[in-house]
């Protein structure tokens, strides 16, 4: 389908585009449709630069009308969809479909309404996650997700990946935090789902929506449950000889009954890029690093903040520092939720990974991880929300040496490969994408992503909305299959 | 065990409609009762828990009882607290996706749910989701089979994230008409008060606290109200939960109406108990249905006759045609011979 040899297609193509492009003209301004090569560039890839494509038009609708209008005609014309927001997306869910339309909702940037009494947030899709706590900061409320692009990715990216945060141990991903949507379909119609109740009759399609990478719906409009912000919030950062030391002291944390606010676990070779960046004064000689929060009233703080030093202590840490002030504490969070970025200081490219894991396995994983980035030649920093076992491995690499990228890819997929060998998931909160689309075969067996086209058709019946992304065809999985691991 | 999937799947090949049933304790929710029993108890117990990961997996006739006292063992709990009515097992509290007391601040039966194994109308065996809290790969099925009341296929394993026992409670009682307590209950909701539950009735508004200690104590002196001693706290919530106390009692038809939580005082016939902050509504009477679905939509919320009553007029607020169709292409494709608990949601199901 993509890469047309026949110069008869090609033709009928620039027919197709020029039929289209006039359509889009007449539904959108003028400076809404964007279709010349130069202004396509910047939409080619999201945060996964490893692929890229040009489509065949960028939409830059301004309001609801403009979106369903866009889907109506494309709807029609038969033409894929792929919705955009910021682009920091990590595993390709916006890259462009080739000989389709990049649908961006950059453009809806209002907070339509903030109840403080009902601690609800109405906002359109473009608005950025950290705008909606910006905003709800004169209440004392706030959006308690916290993804570490929170500056920049937008709360309809979120709902499309499911994020999470350092935050999201105690105060729950996406999923658990937001109460409805407005949704228009491939076909251009818009329907609401969810309610600001706290249920629905029928079946969950909330669950379905949140997390379904743009392939069932335009988000139109989000409501998200606000939280009251904790009176006060403190870390204690433990550095720790060994990481199986530092799992430990994570599982007796648990074990005693306590939910830290933010329990994140960093490697040496993250702490090193981290701290070069951040200058947080974290321990660079510490094999990991634990970063463990607790939030809620003053005496609350220091009673849980002492029970886990006792425990991080017993469980081999060997030197702890408890924040002192607010200021501190956010200095201790700001290296751990600028580790990408530090990490893609010290090296041309990288890709992150995005596996989860029971956090039993940690030690066994990160040791075939460090055995992995030998065999591949490729340095590897490991990023970790401890508190639920997700693991971020991030593998460094240099696009421009010849092969490079592609064994980035390939020891990327072992490590996919080994989460889900250890009982675990590919992906724990950056979605599937274009980048685990093969994985998904050896985590899905071929029934289980029949389900899933299913679930697609129920709401998507042409299979226009972001085709090809997160679901695997069985042609895909009879080439992995070749390679070894699929089901 | 696997004689027990087997024998599911030969019933479920015939193609001839089923009701799933595991304690029957929610017998008396949803549509009419349809088709020939299969009985799910037989398949039980408790395939891991892993503690300190916070997860613990059962198969689908496992008794509610018997997984809450097996997280007791390491002080964990369900913190949605889904309501037993009976003799209820893992699979049908699932199913039914009904949630307790602690739902509006502990989240839903749905949010706990991390991964479901199902068998699907053509008896093939499909697991969604997994044992981790984090898990974005696929659309999440396992939740959409949350309170999807048996419809979609029939549940055969769960896995459930499950929280620490809170180390402190408290309970509180305030005297205040149902204007006041609404507006206090979500006043509260916006502090961080370690709330855990609220009940408002006949003018008195009961508030459970769950936590640390130090936040109880501090709250307990912040918020006033009268103390209720722990033996009979913990039994109120209980009775609340299972619905045993004397509001609940009765034939008359009991409505449930689930509103934005903000939604004022609502005129209507018969005595009202709230919970959930003001989010969840019961209402004693035989109201009319067409007036009391109107209500509940003009509030933005939904009304489900909960028990007894006439189911003539649907149990469930009707959905919207868009949303119905999507619905029916959901069913179709995980129940193609209409083997699921037909009608048991909605007729067209
Ligand atoms: C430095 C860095 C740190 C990050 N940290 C985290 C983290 O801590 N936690 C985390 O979970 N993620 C993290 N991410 C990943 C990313 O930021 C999130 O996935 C984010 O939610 C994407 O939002 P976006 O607006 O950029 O979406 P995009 O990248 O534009 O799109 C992502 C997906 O959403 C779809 N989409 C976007 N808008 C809509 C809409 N309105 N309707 C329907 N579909 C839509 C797209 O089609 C695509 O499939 C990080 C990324 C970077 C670069």
């Amino acid at each position: 389908m993509i890469n047309n040899e026949h110069s008869a297609d090609r033709a009928q193509d620039v027919a197709s585009r020029e039929a289209l492009l006039a359509e889009l003209a007449r539904v959108l301004p003028v400076e809404a449709l964007l279709s010349a090569d130069e202004d396509l560039k910047p939409y080619e890839c999201d945060g996964l630069t490893a692929y890229r494509a040009l489509p065949w038009a960028v939409a830059l609708p301004q309001n609801e009308d403009q979106v369903v209008a866009v889907l109506k005609v494309c709807h029609a014309r038969q033409v894929p969809v792929v919705a955009r927001g910021a682009g920091t997306g990590l595993s390709g869910g916006a890259t462009p479909v080739v000989q389709g339309v990049v649908l961006s909702l950059a453009k809806f940037m209002r907070i339509l309404e903030i109840d403080p009494l009902a601690r609800l947030a109405r906002v359109q899709p473009g608005v950025r996650n950290l705008a909606i706590s910006e905003a709800a900061a004169t209440y004392c409320l706030y959006y308690a997700p916290d993804p570490s692009s929170q500056i920049a990715c937008t709360i309809g990216g979120n709902v499309a990946e499911n994020s999470g945060g350092v935050h999201c141990l105690k105060y729950g991903l996406t999923l658990h935090n937001v109460a409805r949507l407005r949704v228009a379909l491939m076909n251009g119609e818009v329907i609401e789902i969810g309610s600001h109740a706290l249920d629905d009759p029928g079946y969950d399609l909330l669950a379905l929506m949140i997390g379904s990478e743009g392939m069932l719906g335009v988000v139109l409009e989000v409501t998200v449950k606000l939280t009251p912000k904790p009176r006060t919030a403190q870390v204690v950062m433990a550095s720790f000889d060994s990481v199986i030391d530092a799992g430990d002291a994570v599982a007796a944390i648990i074990a005693a009954g306590i939910i830290p606010a933010g329990l994140e676990m960093m490697d040496k070779l993250a702490t090193a890029a981290v701290e070069d960046f951040v200058h947080a004064g974290y321990d660079l000689t510490a094999a990991a690093i634990l970063l463990a929060e607790s939030d809620g009233a003053a005496e609350e703080v220091a009673e849980e903040i002492a029970t886990m030093s006792v425990l991080l202590e017993q469980n081999g840490a060997r030197q702890l520092r408890i924040s002192q002030s607010e200021a501190e504490r956010l200095k201790y969070w700001a290296g751990r939720k600028a580790a990408f970025p530090a990490v893609g200081r010290i090296t041309p490219d990288y890709m992150c990974m995005d596996g989860t894991i029971p956090r039993k396995h940690l030690s066994h994983v990160l040791t075939r991880i460090a055995e992995l980035s030998a065999e591949f030649h490729l340095r590897c920093a490991n990023v970790f929300h401890a508190g639920d076992g997700n693991l971020h491995p991030l593998i460094m690499f240099d696009a421009r040496n010849p092969g490079e990228t592609e064994r980035a890819i390939a020891f990327g997929a072992k490590i996919l490969e080994l989460s889900v060998d250890v009982g675990g998931t590919i992906t724990g909160e950056h979605g599937v994408g274009i980048e685990k689309v093969k994985q998904m075969c050896v985590q899905f067996s071929r029934e289980e992503l029949d389900k899933f086209h299913a679930v697609k058709a129920a709401f998507d019946p042409l299979t226009l909305l972001n085709p090809g992304k997160a679901v695997p065809y069985p042609r895909h999985c009879s080439e992995y299959r070749l390679t070894g691991s699929a089901k | 065990m696997s004689d027990g999937i087997e024998e599911f799947r030969s019933r479920i090949l015939e193609r001839k409609p089923l009701r799933l049933r595991g304690g029957g304790s929610k017998d008396f929710y949803g549509g009419p009762l349809q088709g020939e029993m299969l009985d799910t108890r037989g398949y039980s117990g408790i395939v891991g828990y892993e503690p300190t990961e916070l997860v613990i997996t059962a198969r689908a006739g496992t008794p509610l009882a018997e997984l809450e006292s097996a997280l007791a063992t390491r002080r964990q709990v369900l913190a949605c607290e889904p309501p037993h009515f009976g003799a209820a097992t893992v699979g049908g509290v699932v199913a039914a996706g009904l949630s307790g007391p602690r739902r509006a601040t502990a989240g839903s039966l749905r949010d706990y749910v991390l991964g479901v194994k199902l068998m699907d109308g053509e008896g093939r065996e499909l697991n969604f989701g997994g044992q981790v809290m984090k898990n974005v790969a696929g659309f999440d099925v396992s939740r959409l089979i949350a309170g999807s009341l048996g419809t979609l296929g029939l549940i055969l394993e769960v896995s459930l994230k499950v929280f620490p026992l809170p180390v402190a409670e408290a309970t509180l009682r305030f005297e205040l008409p149902q204007d006041r307590a609404l507006d206090a209950m979500n006043r509260w909701a916006g502090q961080p008060v370690p709330l855990a539950a609220t009940c408002w009735q006949d003018d008195v508004l009961t508030l459970r606290l769950c936590g640390a200690q130090a936040a109880i104590t501090a709250a307990c002196e912040n918020l006033g109200g009268e103390r209720i001693a722990e033996p009979d706290a913990t039994s109120f919530w209980a009775a609340l939960r299972e619905q045993t106390t004397a509001f609940f009692a009765g034939d008359a038809p009991l409505w449930r109406l689930s509103l934005p939580s903000v939604t004022p005082p609502l005129d209507l016939p018969g005595s009202q108990l709230i919970e959930w902050g003001g989010a969840q509504r019961w209402l004693r009477g035989a109201g009319d249905v067409a007036s009391l679905r109107e209500t509940a939509a003009k509030a933005g919320g939904h009304a489900t006759l909960f028990r007894g009553g006439d189911k003539n007029g649907g149990v469930f607020s009707p959905l919207p045609p868009a949303l119905m169709e999507v619905h029916r292409r959901l069913k179709q494709s995980f129940d193609p011979y209409g083997v699921f608990n037909p009608g048991r949601l909605y007729p067209e199901l």
